[in-house]
């Protein structure tokens, strides 16, 4: 059994412009060990998704209308607390898109992160505070001790990004969400963040869930891979299966859409025409079909399930289906 | 070289912050940039390439330098009948989408608002223009009563676009245009620059930190550490052959959407940060997190040299090639 299990969710919110349906039927599962990417352009509800799941979402508006999380076979939508601790912070470590807003300035760095100590292991302030130090020092803060006296306003980006992993990981979680982690810092720095939570993931052998829009990102740290579009996944599976052997025209899609790393200007990008759905009223088909270059006329009528192709490879998509004419292979292998 | 459009010589622009604390945000920078062209300027944050971005169009006044745009020297500080006067050669595309369009004027008038100063025109021969630069951008003409608010960000930028080029500039400065964007929004703004490039002939400096897109989008790139130029060559020679220590942790840590290669390649991050541009140590500005510094970085400041050997046009500012 995975980790943690995340089967047909839906999350709407209650808006005065009526229901947005941010999430329709998402699955997912992520092993001990194992990274997983959600992937997808602003909207699509991957932030939603993991954050109705850790009941980040204020209800109302949002409600979860369907669907089953589980964390070690433990429900955790009914009930955010497995044996008595709260799943935040004791099961789970969060890191967010922006590390200057969503520190408190007005509490030190080793403060904030002796706050979940104190808070889930009992700590007193002293032991607390050491151990926060500690954690500076294990995410690569150069004179921890000094530096866990300070204010966010004293660090830059990257140190505060290398702080709130501190944070998310001061109770050794089993699974960490890293939402965006490095997508407000530059690359250099993007890049020993990345290092970063690979090190740790290697020597705590914690789950990771990376949410992200950025498909290298993808390729340096995840395993498995989900894309989402318009709330729903159209494509799962192994990181290679859905770079190498994409089987959704949206991949695809976003894959033309990006400069390769061959020289010259060997093909021109190929942008995707025309914008995602309206989720208030989300199409009767397929929600990729008004800018899908393949619809047919089922696309428009029927939303497909996710059809299986080997190895945990699926795709929700009408090419896969044994009737359809085109060859969703030939279309496929690029 | 053709004759160069646009001339830089020893651009320097310097904040004075108080009495004893000075940022060197664009230090001794001279380059040219050909007709037609369109030059790439990558760089961390802090850099100081939009501070160059800016100097160049005259938004910030000069510390000392030239720069010489068509043969004529533009005036060290722009005054208003200056800009008046220069408004119909350069322009500049803005990368926040959000905050650089007034939200309580309509797409019309924000289009519109350039061609009913700088020309004679009568107000529905400018709507007639504006409606026809909406089509061109990809927006609807019908788009014109609308405000800012009621379109995405993609779309926004396209305004960005169209407000910029509707006076027929020569040269355009776009300062991360795309950063703002979804993947799939960033290629049609790309595209879209590169026809009307073609279209209108236009001179590109091209400002993004998106290594991969940059290198796609310009013929040639220059790369900034801290205020100053450190190397500078054709698109692919940069990207794919970087000579400076600095362009090479770029460029190494830049992840590519390709897990066989990023499996296979080693981690290139080194430790350390982009230092603050407050009164800089002497020397090589690298000189502080470069895996191959030398006793000479620390003191003297390395110029730009040519690399004949390795490529054509390939400079590079590093003790390491002298």
């Amino acid at each position: 059994m995975a980790l943690l299990d995340v089967k047909n969710l839906h999350v709407e919110f209650t808006t005065y412009g009526g229901i947005v349906h941010a999430v329709r039927g998402v699955d997912f599962s992520v092993d001990e060990g194992e990274t997983l990417a959600i992937v997808g352009e602003s909207g699509c509800g991957k932030s939603v998704t993991v954050q109705s799941i850790m009941g980040l979402i204020p209800m109302p508006p949002g409600r979860i209308t369907q669907g089953t999380a589980h964390l070690r076979g433990h429900d955790i939508i009914q009930s955010k607390v497995i044996d008595g601790k709260d799943i935040r912070g004791n099961f789970v470590g969060m890191i967010f898109q922006d590390p200057m807003t969503s520190l408190n300035p007005t509490m030190t760095i080793g403060a904030q992160i002796a706050e979940p100590l104190e808070v889930h292991r009992g700590y007193s302030h002293r032991q607390a505070m050491n151990r926060a130090a500690e954690l500076l020092d294990m995410v690569q803060i150069p004179e921890a001790a000094k530096r866990a006296r300070q204010y966010p306003f004293e660090f830059s980006g990257g140190m505060l990004q290398r702080s709130m992993i501190a944070m998310a990981i001061a109770c050794e979680p089993s699974v960490l969400i890293a939402d965006e982690p490095s997508t407000a810092l530059d690359v250099t720095i993007q890049a020993q963040i990345l290092d970063l939570v690979k090190s740790i993931q290697k020597d705590t052998g914690m789950a990771i869930i990376l949410i992200t829009h950025d498909l290298g990102v993808v390729a340096r740290l995840a395993d498995t891979v989900s894309v989402m579009y318009a709330g729903e996944v159209m494509e799962a599976g192994s990181v290679d299966d859905v770079f190498y052997r994409s089987a959704h025209p949206y991949t695809l899609g976003l894959k033309e859409a990006m400069p390769t790393n061959q020289t010259g200007r060997s093909r021109q990008l190929k942008p995707i025409d025309g914008s995602p759905p309206d989720l208030f009223s989300p199409p009767k088909g397929c929600s990729y079909a008004a800018r899908c270059p393949h619809t047919m006329e089922v696309c428009l009528e029927n939303n497909p399930n996710a059809f299986a192709m080997q190895d945990g490879h699926a795709a929700k998509c009408w090419l896969h289906h044994e009737e359809c004419e085109v060859e969703a292979e030939d279309l496929y292998q690029a | 070289m053709t004759e160069p459009l646009l001339t830089t010589q020893n651009l320097t622009k310097h904040f004075q912050l108080s009495s004893n604390a000075l940022v060197q945000a664009v230090d001794d920078i001279s380059l040219e940039i050909a007709p037609r062209e369109i030059l790439g300027l990558v760089g961390e944050s802090g850099s100081g390439k939009s501070t160059f971005g800016k100097t160049v169009i005259g938004l910030h006044d000069k510390t000392s330098g030239t720069v010489t745009f068509n043969g004529e020297e533009m005036p060290d500080r722009y005054q208003a009948g200056d800009f008046q006067r220069f408004a119909n050669q350069m322009q500049m595309i803005f990368q926040d989408p959000y905050s650089s369009l007034n939200p309580r004027m309509t797409v019309g008038e924000i289009i519109g608002e350039g061609l009913m100063l700088h020309s004679d025109l009568k107000r529905s021969e400018v709507n007639d223009q504006v409606a026809d630069w909406l089509r061109k951008v990809g927006l609807n003409a019908d788009h014109m009563g609308r405000y800012p608010h009621e379109f995405s960000g993609g779309q926004r930028q396209r305004i960005g676009i169209a407000r910029a080029l509707i006076l027929n500039p020569e040269f355009v400065v776009c300062d991360e245009p795309i950063s703002a964007l979804d993947v799939s929004v960033q290629a049609q703004v790309v595209n879209l620059l590169g026809e009307l490039k073609d279209s209108m002939g236009l001179t590109l400096l091209f400002i993004a930190h998106d290594l991969s897109m940059v290198r796609y989008v310009s013929d040639r790139i220059a790369v900034m550490y801290l205020g100053s130029m450190i190397e500078i060559g054709r698109s692919d020679d940069v990207f794919f052959d970087p000579q400076h220590p600095y362009t090479q942790l770029l460029i190494g840590s830049n992840p590519e959407p390709d897990p066989n290669l990023e499996r296979t390649r080693t981690s290139v991050s080194i430790p350390g940060e982009i230092p603050s541009p407050v009164n800089i140590p002497p020397g090589c500005r690298f000189a502080s997190r470069c895996p191959k510094v030398m006793d000479v970085c620390r003191e003297r400041t390395p110029s730009l040299i040519p690399l004949v050997d390795i490529g054509e046009d390939h400079h590079v500012a590093c003790h390491l090639f002298e």
